[in-house]
Formats: structure tokens, sequence, C-alpha cells
């Protein structure tokens, strides 16, 4: 993640300023209502002042002290009434304002490309969604506001004190200059680490986040102990940055308390020997230092609240970081409709390389060449690693070719609309991912847009797609179709995830499917009936699938062997298998008995002459095993 | 959610059974509120020198703030006089004076300053302890625990309730300590000018209290509401972020923001409910201040008349109640955060106390040399109370066999490895390894003897040898490429850009499955076991890099037969690995239906020989 700090606080202010426009009223009220409330504070020593004067006179009536009494009980009131009133006008306003920017947030993230989110952990997402908003709302409705008020507390105040006696008010204005130069200082260092704090802080839940989903490994390590450590190790990084963090700002406080302090000691002795020189009256010396007990508070509240706007900043810089991430796979300007969707796909010169890779390296997919007749079924087959599953990623745009072309009927599916797309292709990949609801909702979660979503069909689209899927198993959950899984509910074997995710990929009712893998962990005999029920049901629907089994293969049309980035044969099982050296060793079995088992198959099932007569348009690059 | 629909009318709330409810009866909320504060109490034991220096310099950086007004009061009315004097006028007063001001304000904003960073230590020692504890604790959690609990829960435990307790520590001790110590000063101050005002003031606490008890009251429910509806918040997020690619192949984008929208949108709206409580709290302390100012004034006014108090005392005793008043509404911050903090404990707490249910042993029996022995004997298992999935048990694996489990899907292979490798314990009957109780045995010899390889592949943040070493944490880097050249993972490693140094990045993003199931079985050789179980372990593997593993896996087990040799429980539905067991174990419904060598149960003819003619005629 990079750590770019270079925008200053105004910049980043301005950048929030579109969210606030449409507030500014509010948050002006509310600003008002802060600022009446010092004043509201502020105005009643002078009732008590009048009642000295006037009213507090032994003998004198009673009723000018009702009335004194009751300024005050108003004034009091008042000042009560405008600081609700501040909170009334500004936390609703407030409060929405963060959780539109925490949706769009959730929104832009969720559109942003895969490969955007294989960098970034889900922690450090996560704690720019929660908390780092949640410190901004708190600013804005507080900090900023009192930010304000309090600068302006300190100016009036500090005008008074002019007023009173220049000299003093000089020694008193002498003291800010250094300030502000700490404040600089304060500026660049406590931002620096509460940025390090908050990315610490993100780390830190992205480990959480692994410890568990990891959690079988650990426990089947015994690793309790090491991830226990390294978190402990992680987590007192991020202490001992909070720890400075804190220095940083005591000291800035100790500058800020220390040096008006230091001014008005001065202006102490200065004070007094004015006054004995006779160019200054007791009175204006008593009402600077009560003056400026009262300017006192809000100048050590600047501290806390600079740091505030200081850490609020870093927030949004976080925010925003996450929000100027351009998303690299989007809708065309013009998407092209593809009013009836044949199936048929195609891959021309296609190049693929993850966006970083170091440089030099050669792509992963390196100019892959692959036609798919529509309704037809293509097995894929190739060493782990050699790019299977970049190759199907690509198909629904996953990830965008980094050159050649996919075409889909003949168009490019950088043409077509992702949403589009995505309707005609289907996908069950070899990581199941089954999200927290009912098993229906789970199966129907392509399906459920097609437009006729009406009970009785997605009732029948259910039931097929858990048939095929050979996933009957459902209906014997505690509440059938209805058991929450994934996360939140009932966790399933590796083969049930697996079927259920089958029938998913099903029931969207694509054009064209997109297989990775999707039968490792079922037993031989499902995997078969599997096998032949997709047979029977795609029958129009085109599909690649990713094998690593003979039995997955052989229901297969046609087989591509992909070899070192390119396609470097296609053709049946049988011819392949005959043919092909590389692709004999790929998908040989393993056993002694099985070679016997070959040479019947071919002594059998395909007679000799067909062999020879198919042309194996790679065969001079399959040798190379 | 299905957690929220249990009857309310139960026992006090345990662990994180029912943490969703918000609205709990009087007995319940006292419980889970004790069960709050003992938590606190127990982070703040450790760390009580620490709080009591830190409130100590609270305190002492106010003493040192009062004494600037102090001598402001000693300058004018000794030290002018002093130097106005005509006949011998004595500057010596006004020096003092000067110099006790600076050495007055060196001392406090020094004060100021150590407690600010007191204030972050003891903060910071205070979460790090609970950090640990969660984090210590969910790892002890059984797998029956987390098979349950989604991670984003724990997630939402280790964030953002952590962060509700962060700010009660940061701005509450201090505001706290300080309030109080100047309220205190403010009263005896008040009481030794006049008693009257004293008592008027000391009434105030009658209408304190009672809004602090409606406050208390509300706050609690709707602070409680608020970590629920965070948790979902954060459980939607993370489950949206991780399943990224499904998302998205599955178009879920348009109705994940819906239900997102949803989630903020009841998120906001019990933030909102919890700062309009604490909206009425503080200006209502405010108000109640200040009425008492105007009674104090009314009160005193009225002896002023009949000359029964002096003016200049009325005016003391007026600018001292507004003072006692003033941190009132610091105080009412540090409430405000009390509660916030609180209700996240309650979860926290609600975590903590869960008890896993599969403990290391009090006692363990020591076994540092296992030879791999394992007998169950009339081993029965349930889930919880579910129904018993399997029946009584028997069964002996020498050391040094390797034994192949096979069967259809849900049949319950996978029970028989998760008690193997004791995920979870044996409901009834005994399991041992060399005849010791696995639940006698410590968990690093356990997980010594034991260690199991799954489908799924789990890979973790670092590097491709930082996930080998996790099988073998004292391997070097000779020993962790070694354990990869036996896979045959080696090859492809050494493809990475980095080699064994590549950062795997989230959760293998550019590994494919195959390659993660590769460098977990690196893992398992570099662990070196004397039980090794394979569940599933090499579904994703093409059949050149499952011959690897196997010729790999054959070496590590021993030559067939050999006594000294590991004992291996290898659960496949691939006919190549069942072919290098000494024994098949057929399981059908929870019990062992065929149990002998391949060709003995080949030429038996029952469902192996089935099973293996599917798997012959599936090879080509």
């Amino acid at each position: 993640m990079a750590h770019k700090n270079t925008t200053t606080l105004f910049q980043t202010l301005s950048r929030l300023a579109p969210q606030l426009h449409p507030i500014r009223w509010p948050l002006f009220w509310g600003f008002l209502s802060a600022l009446a409330a010092s004043g509201v504070a502020l105005a009643v020593p002078q009732i008590y002042r009048i009642l000295v004067n006037t009213a507090l006179v032994p003998g004198n009536g009673t009723g000018a002290l009702w009335v004194g009494a009751g300024v005050v009980l108003l004034l009091g009131v008042l000042e009560a009434g405008l600081i609700s009133l501040r909170r009334q006008f500004v936390i609703v306003p407030v409060t929405t304002v963060e959780t539109r920017m925490r949706t769009s947030f959730y929104a832009h993230v969720q559109r942003l490309a895969v490969e955007f989110h294989d960098r970034w952990g889900s922690g450090q997402l996560l704690s720019r969604a929660m908390s780092d908003l949640n410190f901004m709302r708190r600013w804005m409705a507080f900090g900023a506001i009192m930010l304000v008020v309090t600068a302006l507390t300190v100016v009036i105040g500090v005008g008074l004190m002019f007023s009173m006696s220049w000299e003093l008010g000089l020694i008193f204005l002498a003291a800010a200059a250094p300030i502000a130069i700490f404040g600089f200082r304060f500026r660049r260092s406590y931002g620096r680490a509460s940025r390090k704090s908050q990315d610490q802080a993100g780390d830190l839940a992205t480990t959480v986040e692994e410890s568990v989903h990891g959690i079988r490994v650990l426990k089947a390590f015994g690793r309790g102990r090491e991830a226990l450590d390294s978190f402990e190790e992680q987590a007192q990084e991020l202490q001992a940055t909070e720890i400075h963090k804190a220095k940083s700002l005591a000291v800035f406080s100790l500058v800020v308390t220390l040096l008006p302090e230091l001014a008005l000691g001065a202006g102490l002795v200065v004070g007094i020997l004015l006054v004995s020189n006779g160019r200054l009256d007791v009175g204006a010396l008593v009402a600077f230092f009560a003056t400026a007990a009262v300017v006192a508070g809000p100048v050590e509240a600047m501290g806390p609240l600079l740091a505030m706007t200081f850490a609020a900043k870093t927030a949004l810089d976080r925010h925003f970081e996450v929000i100027d991430s351009t998303n690299t796979i989007t809708d065309p300007e013009h998407p092209v409709q593809l009013d009836t969707v044949r199936g048929e796909l195609e891959f021309r010169d296609v190049h693929f390389r993850f966006p970083d890779s170091p440089e030099g390296t050669t792509d992963l997919l390196n100019g892959v060449d692959l036609t798919l007749q529509a309704g037809e079924t293509m097995a894929l087959v190739g060493i782990t690693g050699s790019g299977k599953s970049a190759l199907l990623n690509l198909v629904p745009r996953l990830y965008d070719v980094s050159s050649g072309t996919i075409s889909l009927d003949g168009v490019d599916i950088r043409q077509l609309s992702l949403n589009d797309l995505r309707r005609h292709v289907s996908v069950a990949f070899e990581d199941t991912t089954l999200f927290s609801h009912s098993v229906r909702e789970n199966v129907l979660l392509g399906a459920a847009e097609q437009g006729e979503s009406s009970p009785e069909l997605n009732e029948a689209a259910l039931e097929r797609a858990l048939e095929v899927a050979q996933a009957g198993f459902a209906h014997t959950l505690a509440d059938g179709v209805e058991t929450l899984i994934g996360e939140e509910g009932l966790s399933l074997s590796g083969g049930q995830r697996q079927r259920i995710a089958l029938a998913r990929a099903i029931a969207a009712r694509p054009a064209l499917l997109v297989l990775d893998d999707p039968l490792s962990a079922l037993d031989v005999n499902t995997e078969e009936r599997v096998m032949d029920r997709l047979r029977e049901e795609l029958a129009g629907t085109t599909t690649l699938i990713v094998a690593h089994r003979p039995s997955t293969v052989s229901m297969a049309d046609r087989v591509a062997l992909l070899q070192d980035g390119r396609i470097t044969a296609v053709g049946t099982h049988a011819e392949l298998l005959a043919g092909n050296e590389h692709y004999r060793y790929v998908l040989a079995s393993l056993t002694e008995e099985p070679r016997d088992l070959d040479s019947d198959a071919e002594l059998s099932g395909e007679p000799s002459d067909e062999l020879g007569a198919t042309p194996l348009t790679h065969k001079d690059q399959g040798a190379g095993a | 959610m299905s957690r929220k629909d249990k009857p309310a009318r139960n026992a006090t709330p345990q662990g994180t059974t029912d943490e969703d409810r918000v609205d709990l009866s009087r007995d319940d909320s006292r419980a889970v509120r004790q069960r709050s504060v003992r938590l606190l109490g127990a982070l703040l034991r450790p760390v009580r020198v620490r709080f009591a220096i830190t409130v100590a310099l609270v305190v002492l950086s106010q003493a040192a703030k009062v004494a600037g007004p102090l001598l402001i009061a000693f300058g004018i009315d000794t030290a002018l006089p002093a130097l106005t004097a005509t006949p011998d006028s004595d500057p010596l007063p006004l020096i003092l004076t000067g110099g006790g001001y600076v050495v007055a304000a060196l001392l406090a904003s020094w004060l100021t300053a150590a407690y600010l960073t007191a204030t972050a230590r003891l903060s910071q020692a205070m979460l790090l302890d609970l950090r640990l504890q969660v984090f210590r604790h969910t790892q002890r959690l059984s797998m029956e625990f987390h098979e349950s609990y989604t991670s984003g829960r724990i997630i939402s435990r280790q964030t953002s309730d952590l962060e509700a307790l962060r700010e009660l520590l940061d701005s509450g001790i201090s505001s706290l300590a300080s309030g109080l110590v100047f309220m205190a000063l403010t009263a005896v101050s008040i009481f030794s000018l006049d008693w009257i005002t004293g008592l008027l003031v000391m009434a105030t606490a009658i209408p304190m209290f009672l809004l602090s008890r409606w406050y208390q009251k509300h706050s609690q429910s709707a602070y409680r509401s608020s970590r629920v509806v965070s948790a979902r918040l954060i459980v939607h997020f993370v489950e949206t972020m991780t399943g990224i690619r499904a998302v998205k192949a599955f178009r879920r984008e348009d109705a994940n923001a819906a239900r997102y929208d949803e989630l903020a949108e009841d998120y906001r709206r019990v933030t909102v409910r919890s700062i309009n409580l604490n909206g009425v709290f503080q200006p209502g302390l405010v108000l109640i201040g200040n009425v008492a100012v105007a009674v104090v004034l009314l009160a005193g006014g009225f002896r002023v008349l009949h000359s029964a108090l002096e003016v200049g005392a009325l005016l003391a005793l007026l600018l001292a109640t507004k003072r006692f008043f003033q941190p009132v509404s610091q105080m009412a911050m540090f409430y405000n955060s009390f509660q916030s903090a609180q209700a996240a404990l309650e979860k926290v707490s609600g975590l903590l106390e869960e008890v896993p249910t599969v403990r290391p042993p009090r006692h363990p029996v020591a076994l540092p040399q296992a030879s791999g022995d394992i007998r169950f004997t009339d081993a029965e298992f349930r889930y919880g109370t579910g129904p018993v999935v399997l029946p009584r048990l028997n069964l002996h694996i020498p050391a040094g066999q390797t034994v192949a489990v096979v069967g259809a899907t849900g049949a319950g292979k996978s029970t028989l490895a998760k008690l193997m490798s004791r995920f979870y314990d044996v409901t009834e009957g005994s399991l041992t390894l060399d005849g010791v109780e696995l639940r006698e045995l410590s968990t690093a010899d356990l997980r010594r003897a034991i260690v199991m390889v799954t489908q799924e592949a789990f890979l973790f943040s670092g590097s491709v040898a930082d996930n080998i070493a996790l099988g073998n944490p004292a391997a070097t880097r000779e020993q962790i490429e070694a354990a990869a050249r036996d896979v045959g993972a080696d090859d492809f490693i050494r493809a990475l850009p980095d080699g064994y140094d590549t950062d795997v990045n989230k959760r293998g993003g550019r590994v494919s499955a195959g390659q993660r199931q590769l460098i977990s079985f690196a893992r398992a050789f570099l662990a070196n076991p004397a039980v090794l179980i394979l569940d599933e372990a090499t579904s994703s593997l093409d059949i050149p890099s499952e011959r690897m593993v196997q010729s790999g896996l054959q070496r590590l087990l021993g030559a067939q037969g050999a006594v000294s040799g590991r004992t291996a429980l290898i659960i496949a539905h691939r006919l190549s690995t069942v072919a290098m067991a000494d024994r098949v174990l057929v399981v059908h419904e929870g019990k062992i239906v065929e149990d002998g060598s391949p060709a003995e149960l080949i030429s038996d003819g029952g469902r192996f020989a089935k099973l293996h003619g599917a798997w012959q005629d599936s090879l080509v």
C-alpha cells in the first residue's frame, strides 16, 4: 500500500467540500449555536457586575434581585438550549454525510477489479470503511466546529487584552509565534504518526481476519503460539506508534500551555512595574488577567483539537486513496447488445500477465488461440500453474487480457456491458464461495435477476440445478433449502460446497458455462452422475471446463492443452492421448494397471484410421513435455 | 438472524449465544453488564500502579494550574504595594511572584505532557492485553465454535469494539480524575465560605443522579444495538470482500449495495440515537448547573439585602458554583464513552467466556516420541447434542500403517480425520495414540505427533518460505527447500518472481489452488509427524503433481509395511492414492463396512471392488 502523504491539510479538506456542500447551512447554524453558547456564558458575569453595582445593597427591595436571578436563570437555560441546538443542527446531517461516504466507499470498492482486491487485505479496507469514517464524523460534528469556536474565542480574548494594555497584549502575542512554528512541526510529526498507526491498525485487522480464516491450518499444525507471537509483535508495533503519537501530542501540549503561561508570568512582572510607574491602573491589570484566564482554557484545548484535525485528515487521505483507485475493468461507453447469444467463444492471440509481475518475465498466457463452437464442451488441460484458472477468469472479465481479444459470438467481450457479459457467462470456481444465505438464495444468486423471477419458475430452476449438480442433500438439511449456509450458517463439506456452487452456476442458465475444476472434491460415482446430467442439461450451453482427471475430460467434446502459455493442441481425448506426449504426461494415470486400460481403450474405443485422419493442429509443439 | 429468535426466557446469556439481542431482561442485562465490568477490572489490575501514577499526575497538574491565579492575586495584593511603598521600595516580592509564576507554569505544562503520555501508555497497555487475550482465546476455541461463529464477528470484536474501549481509556481517565479533584476542591472552598450555598450545590446531586440513571438506562440499550448493528455491517463487508470473485461473477454488486445501504442506515440510526441521548444528557447537566447558579444568586442575594452576607462573598460563591459545574460536561463525556465501552466489552467478554469444547489437559501425559499407534475403542461422536454421526467405532491402526478411507461424500470420512487430529473430541469411548488418550496429550506433543492436511489449503500473507515454515518454525532454508522438492513444488516456486521469498498475497491470489495444495503438502513434510492425516489433500492437483506428491509421500511414510515408517490416514476419492495403502477402510453412514488390504477387498467383490471398477473405468 502506498504511503503517500503529500497532500496538505487544505487540499484534503477541500476534497471534503463537495460532501459538505449540501449540509453547509446546518453546519453553519451549529457553529453559530456553539458560538452563541460561549457568548451567553460570557454574558452572565456582566449581570453580576450590574447586580453588585445597583441592586445588591443592603436594605434595597427584592424586586431587582428577582429580575436579576430570573435573567441569570434564563441565560442558563439558553446556554443549555444552545448546546443542545448545536447537536440538533449538526448530528443528522453529519451522520448522513458519513453514511453516504461509507456506502459509496463500499459500492466503489465492490466495483474495483479483482486485481485491486488481490493487493488489498479486507481488514485494511474495513478499517477505512469503519474507524476512519467514524473518526471523520466525530471530527465534523465536534472537532471542526469547536476548533473554529476555540480559535475565535482566543482571537477575541487577545483583542480584548490588547484593548486593556498593548504592552501586555504584545507580550502575550509574542508567545504565539513559537506556537505557530511548533504547530507546523507538530502537524508533520503527528500526521505521520497517525497515518502509520491507522495503517498498522488496518494491517492488524487483516492479520486477525487471516488467523480466523486459516484457523484449520493453525490448529492442524498446532501453530497457535506462533500466530499469537507474530500478532503480538504487530500489536506491539501499533502500540509503539500510538505511544509515539501521544508523545508528539504531549510535547505540543507542553508548548501550547507553557508559552502563554510564561508570557503571562512576564506580563505579571511587567504589569506590576507598569502600575507602579502609573502607566496602568490596577483595575485594568485585574481585567487583563481575568481575560487571560478565560483565554487559557481554549488555548489549551487547541492541542487536542488540532491533533484531532490532523488525524481526521489522515482518515480522509486513507478514504480518498481508495476512492481514487480507478477501476481498470469498466463498462464500454457504447455497449453492444447481444439479443440472442449462441455461445461461440473465441480467444485470439490472448496475452495475460498479472499487472504487478516483474519486468522481463514472460506472460503467463502467451498468445492463446482457441475457438469454442456454440454448444460445445471444451476441456482445458494443463499442469498445475500453467494458467488455466487465469484463462478462465478472463472470460467473465474478472481480469482483462493484457493484449489480444476474447470474443463472444464475434463481439469483443470488452464491448459488452459487464452486467450482460456476466449474465451470459456463469462460473464455478475452484474456491467455492458461498454466502451467508439460505441454500435457495445461494443457488438462485445468478438467476434472480433474469427478469422472469416468478416464484414457480425459480422453484423449478432451483430443483433442476440441485438435481443436475447432485446436490439433493440440500433437501435433507434441517430446514431443507431454506437452511442458512455460508459463514453465518451451517458449514458444509468440501464436496457439498462444490455441488452447491455448481448448482448456482447452472441455475443462472448462462449461454456460456465456465467451470474451474468444479468436481475435484467429489467421489467418482457422484462425479459421473453429475457429468451425465450436465451433458444432458447443457446440450446447448457452451462449456469451458478445467479438468485434472481423465473422467472429466472424457465427457468433453474436445480438449485443449495449455502449455507454456499457449494452446499447443486441440482434439478429442483419444486423439490427444494417442498423439501428444505432453498430454499423456499431464493426464496419464498413476498406477501401473491403467496402461493396460489405455491400450484397451485405444483398441476397442477409437478405430485407428480415424486417429490418423484427424489433423492435430499443434502437433509439433505438443511434444516437449 | 437466527440467533435472535430464541426464547427470551432462557437462563442468563452465556458467551456469544444471543449476543445479537438488545432488549435483555433486567437480570440478564445486569449479568452481562457485570461481566463487562469484571473484564474492565481484570484489565486494570495488572496496570494498577501505572493507573495510580497517571491519576496522581492528573491531580498534580490540576494543582499546578490552580497556583497561577493565586500568584496573580499575591502579585497584586502584596508585590505591587511593596514595590510602590515610597520610602523603601522592595522588589523581592515581585521577583518571587514572577519566578514562582514561571515555576508553576513549567510544572503545570510538564505535568500535562507527562499525564498525556502516561494515559497513552496505560490505555495502550490495557488494549494490547485485551487484544492478545481475544486473539489467544479465539485460537484456543474449538472448531465447533469457529464453524458457527463468523470471522467477521471476531474481526468486529477485535476492531470496532476495542476502538470503543480505547476512546474511554484515552479521554476518560484524565477527564474523570481531573474533574473529580476539581469538583472536590471547589466544594470544600464553597463550604468554607458559606454552608448554605454548599448544601444547595450538594442538593443538585439528586437531579443529576436521576438524569444519569435515565441516561444509563437508555444509552445502555442504544449502545448495545450499536454494537450489534456495527458487527452486522462488518460481517457483511468482510464477506463481500473475501468473496469478491463470486460477487462479481454473479453480479451481486447492486443487491449487495442495497443491503449495505440498509445496514449502514441502521448503523446511522443507532448512532444518532446514542448521540441524541447524550445530547439530552450533557445539556441537561449544564442546565442543572446553571439553575443552581441562579438559586445560589437568589438565596445569597436575599441575605445580602438583609446584610447577612457580604457582596464580595456572594460574588466568590457565584464564581465557585459556576466553576463547580464546569467539569460536569467533561464527565458526561466520560460517562458516555464508558457506556459505549461497556456495551463493547459486553460482547468481547461474551466471546472470552466461550469455553473451548476441546481443551488441553490440565496434567498432560508426556509423549516426546510418538510411534503412531492409533486405537479407537467404543468411540462415538456427535456434534453437540445432535444425532450420533459416528456410532460405536473400534479400530486399531498399528504404527507405520498407511490406511486409505473411502466412501461416498458425507459418509463420515472427514469425521474420522477430525477426531484423529483432535479438532473434535470423541463423545463416548476412547481414542488413543501409543496408548495415551489424545485428550491427555499436551498441545505441543499432540501437534508434533499428528498433522492433518486438508483440502482447503490456506496461505497466510508472507512469503512462500514463511508458509512452508509453518510446518516447523525452526526449520532452516535448506530444510524448507528440501520439503518443497520432496513434494515437487520446488520447480514452480523457483519460477515465481522472488522464488521462495515471493509474497503469496491475499489468500494466495497468485498461486493456483493446485500450487497451494503443494505448498501445504510441503508444510506437512516439513512438520514430519508420526501420524499424517490427508483429508482430500490432493483433490486440486493435476496428475503429474499428484505423482510427485505420491512418490514423496511414499518416501516419507517409509517403505510399505515397514514398522519404522509413519502412520497415515488418507481420505481420497482417487484410486491412485488408495493404491499405495496397506489397508483400506470403506465407510458408510458412519460405520466401517469393509476393512482389508486393497487386493483382499477387490477379490471380495464388495463396495470397494465396485468403486475400484468405477475408477478403473474413469481413468481413460
